[in-house]
């Protein structure tokens, strides 16, 4: 083994060690995914005729091709698995190789931890080595379980294989880009951030080429991951290719990593001022300083999605005017048209994703309270309420910000090709409609940081549950109590549905009240 | 006067860990006070308790006379604080975290800032991210130096600072303590003790074992003499608090407490004394023995000479 490797292997098995449970809980997480949808879809359409009318009303319709990608064998029931969990369940796998690769390489060379390690008889490579191996294998469990799990489903295996083989293969692309991005920037919430952009980006590629012949989606990873076709015709080429450019990627940090300076990045930091501006010097100026950044990336990649979500809005029309099996759908199912009901689920997925930044900037309390960085403010005279209050307060307008910004985003593109501007208004004016349940997840964030802060980051896990029952809730066939536990799937859902008041009314005020009750927890217990 | 900080039976526990067993700590108004004690003694415990960050379970707590728990910001106004281990923004440079503290505080003197930027050696410039351990400090220091806080709170400040920069440290909190105010530095620094404290309080294992002046510490402990006789000294063992540890003809090495040095000079005098080695403790010695395992508080009242005589 090379000198710059020595190590790799201790330095993994004290990772697996180390991160056994968080480890564990995201690869079942995704392979439970998988099952349980496969479970559930068998019990939603039993028959070939129930797989025959849900492949008619799938096939061509653009809203739902732009979330589920494309449609392949949509009368099989792999096929109708795969278009079911596909997509979202490809999202999680990237998020959790990059987040992975980025925790176990540069979140810890800026702790300070690694330092220690690399003193010791461990080569400059080791530590992006042993990343690469935990994560590469936590991808291929993935993909083997979700394999054999829908093997003893009795579906098909080549199909099975397929389905398993390219989240496994997505997972190791993306464990390679952000091996890339964590060389590149000091801050490991840049590197993941970069990676999650990507990731991002990579959705809204493929949603925009799904929907239209499939050419652009051989632009992004997760589309070429969904050409292995699973339950279709397989093709394994487009595997082989993810699999070649995650090691491209990885060779490529790898190369990185051995050159540049410990602690370093390639882009070196800029001086700071030497004095504070006159904004820098309360509380909320602190706040606002330290979260302004993350808050605008966050919008930014809502603002984009918006974007994409707006651009293809209005070929939901022509694709009813086409049908009439779906126009005789929609009709049936209360006479919303199939555009609002479009533009309300995006709405929805974009407020979703607005929440993360919620429960982000809310937990910052908690990362600055562990950081040491809480005791010194609050050793001058700011009072507890203020200093919570500040980040509270960016929380809760940040959020409600990045929302707007979403409907901003689908407004400006749906407004700019339907020729009426006025969808701008409107639909940002919808989309506040969904920021009471966002808040009411930043509450519960708040709650916990209160009276339980070493459990606070339970907060992403009902961001998790938020988003399934959001996503899966119907094809899961889930009680309505289960349904109901989302605050998300209280917001009435406009524009499809009429504002209504009361829903609103009780999110806001558990918002408030939960709030309140994390104000007066923090005020009782002890910091540090 | 009304102490400064009045701590008194202090009870902290940590689930079942006591990391504070009865500790007292009197700081008077306008001393410098040294406040040492082992690794995990409970010095930072004690010093986040007095700021309000944690709460008593048992005891007396009375900062600038009001209750730190309760009272936490308006106590705050009047007192600077510098942590042991100063964790900044990464973002953030030098020169704003100082202009904020000083700002959060309520009173910043930018002239006092630049010039104790000066004099630390300090780039305002650079991010926190790229500051050293001692620059880090450095910026807490200036931070809580530029203040016109009545009370300074020093957790180890200088552990990371170079000689030079010591230098400026000591001369820094000598103007401070001439303007008159209070300072509570915990440091492991000894030449830095003695310097500046006024009073020192030594703590061990959650518990305070000594607390006074350097030179009433110096007294309870005991001064080594070395001497030659002509002729074997007799009537040591009838004086108490001595400790024989040599004595071959004519060469005599012993232990004493202080006050009983008088009875130990007449029984050699009487012997013929042809020279004489009187050695006070060192302050290594006399935080050695306190930092020890054996109860220093028993050995100080019982067998002074014994606990030291075996380093």
């Amino acid at each position: 083994m090379a000198a710059t490797l020595t190590g790799t292997v201790a330095l993994a098995r004290f990772a697996l060690r180390r991160d056994r449970v968080r480890i564990a809980v995201w690869v079942a997480a995704v392979a439970a995914l998988v099952l349980v949808t496969a479970a559930s879809t068998k019990g939603i359409y039993p028959t070939q005729a129930d797989l025959d009318q849900a492949a008619a009303v799938a096939q061509d319709n653009p809203a739902v091709l732009a979330f589920n990608g494309p449609a392949i064998a949509l009368d099989t029931m792999g096929g109708q698995i795969t278009f079911q969990v596909g997509s979202f369940g490809l999202l999680v796998v990237g998020l959790m190789a990059l987040l992975m690769t980025s925790r176990l390489t540069r979140a810890e060379e800026e702790s300070g931890r690694m330092e220690l390690v690399r003193s010791m008889a461990v080569g400059r490579q080791a530590p992006l080595a042993s990343a690469l191996i935990v994560v590469g294998a936590m991808a291929a469990t993935v993909g083997v379980l979700t394999t054999v799990g829908l093997i003893t489903q009795d579906l098909p295996v080549a199909g099975s294989v397929a389905l398993g083989a390219s989240f496994a293969a997505l997972g190791l692309f993306f464990t390679g880009v952000a091996a890339v991005t964590a060389q590149v920037t000091e801050n490991p919430r840049v590197a993941s951030g970069i990676a999650g952009g990507m990731l991002g980006l990579s959705f809204a590629v493929r949603a925009a080429g799904d929907i239209g012949d499939g050419t652009l989606s051989w632009f992004s990873p997760l589309g070429v991951a969904q050409k292995a076709r699973p339950f279709g015709d397989e093709v394994w080429w487009p595997l082989l290719l993810l699999v070649a450019l995650a090691v491209a990627f990885a060779a490529g940090g790898a190369a990185l990593a051995a050159h540049r300076d410990f602690g370093g990045g390639l882009v070196a930091p800029r001086p700071g001022r030497p004095e504070a501006s006159a904004s820098l010097g309360r509380p909320l100026g602190l706040a606002v300083r330290l979260q302004r950044g993350s808050v605008l990336w966050w919008a930014l990649a809502v603002l984009l999605l918006g974007v994409t979500y707006g651009s293809i809005a209005n070929s939901i029309e022509d694709f009813v005017a086409d049908n009439q099996t779906i126009a005789d759908f929609v009709a049936a199912s209360g006479g919303a048209s199939l555009t609002d009901s479009y533009l309300a689920t995006s709405l929805l997925i974009l407020s979703l994703t607005a929440a993360g930044a919620a429960l982000q900037t809310a937990l910052r309390l908690r990362t600055e309270e562990v950081g040491g960085r809480a005791e010194p403010v609050l050793s001058t005279p700011t009072s507890r309420w203020a200093w919570m209050g500040s980040h509270v307060a960016v929380s809760l307008v940040g959020s409600a910000l990045i929302v707007l910004a979403g409907g901003l985003g689908i407004g400006a593109t749906y407004g700019i090709v339907i020729g009426d501007l006025g969808q701008v208004p409107r639909l940002m004016a919808a989309s506040l409609a969904y920021v009471p349940a966002v808040w009411v997840l930043a509450a519960i964030a708040i709650a916990l940081f209160g009276w339980a802060p070493r459990a606070s980051v339970a907060a992403w896990a009902l961001l998790a549950g938020a988003f399934v029952i959001a996503m899966l809730g119907t094809i899961l066939d889930l009680p309505d109590w289960v349904l109901g536990l989302s605050p998300f799937h209280h917001a009435p859902q406009v524009p499809a549905a009429a504002v209504s008041v009361l829903p609103i009314a009780v999110l806001l005020a558990i918002t408030v009240v939960t709030t309140a009750a994390g104000f007066a927890g923090f005020r009782r217990r002890e910091v540090g | 006067m009304d102490p400064v900080i009045d701590v008194g039976g202090l009870v902290k526990a940590f689930g079942s860990a006591r990391a504070l067993d009865g500790l007292d700590l009197q700081v008077g108004a306008g001393e410098v006070h040294g406040f040492l004690g082992p690794n995990g003694s409970g010095k930072t415990t004690t010093i986040r308790v007095v700021l309000g960050m944690l709460r008593a379970d048992e005891g007396r707590v009375r900062l600038l006379g009001g209750d730190p728990w309760r009272d936490a910001v308006d106590l705050h106004r009047r007192l600077a604080y510098v942590p042991g281990d100063v964790s900044l923004w990464p973002k953030l440079s030098g020169g704003e975290t100082i202009d904020l503290f000083g700002r959060l505080r309520g009173d910043l003197d930018r002239s006092r800032r630049d010039e104790l930027l000066d004099r630390f050696e300090l780039d305002p410039t650079k991010r926190a991210r790229t500051y050293s351990k001692g620059n880090r400090q450095k910026v807490a220091l200036v931070a809580a130096l530029a203040s016109s806080a009545e009370l300074l709170i020093l957790d180890e400040p200088t552990s990371g600072l170079d000689p030079l920069m010591e230098a400026v440290f000591q001369d820094c909190i000598t103007e401070a303590n001439d303007e008159g105010r209070t300072v509570l530095l915990s440091s492991h620094i000894l030449a830095e003790v003695e310097a500046l404290c006024d009073r020192v309080s030594i703590i061990r294992a959650g518990r305070t074992v000594q607390s006074g002046t350097l030179t009433e510490l110096r007294r309870q402990t005991h001064t080594t003499v070395a001497a030659e006789t002509d002729r074997p000294v007799s009537g040591l063992d009838r004086i108490d608090g001595v400790r024989v540890l040599a004595a071959t003809d004519g060469h005599v090495n012993l232990q004493v407490e202080p006050a009983r040095l008088d009875g130990v000079m007449q029984a050699l005098a009487a012997a013929g004394l042809r020279s004489l080695v009187s050695t006070p403790p060192t302050l290594e010695e006399l935080f050695l023995r306190n930092y020890g395992d054996e109860p220093a508080g028993e050995a100080a009242h019982h067998d002074a000479a014994g606990a030291a005589a075996e380093r």
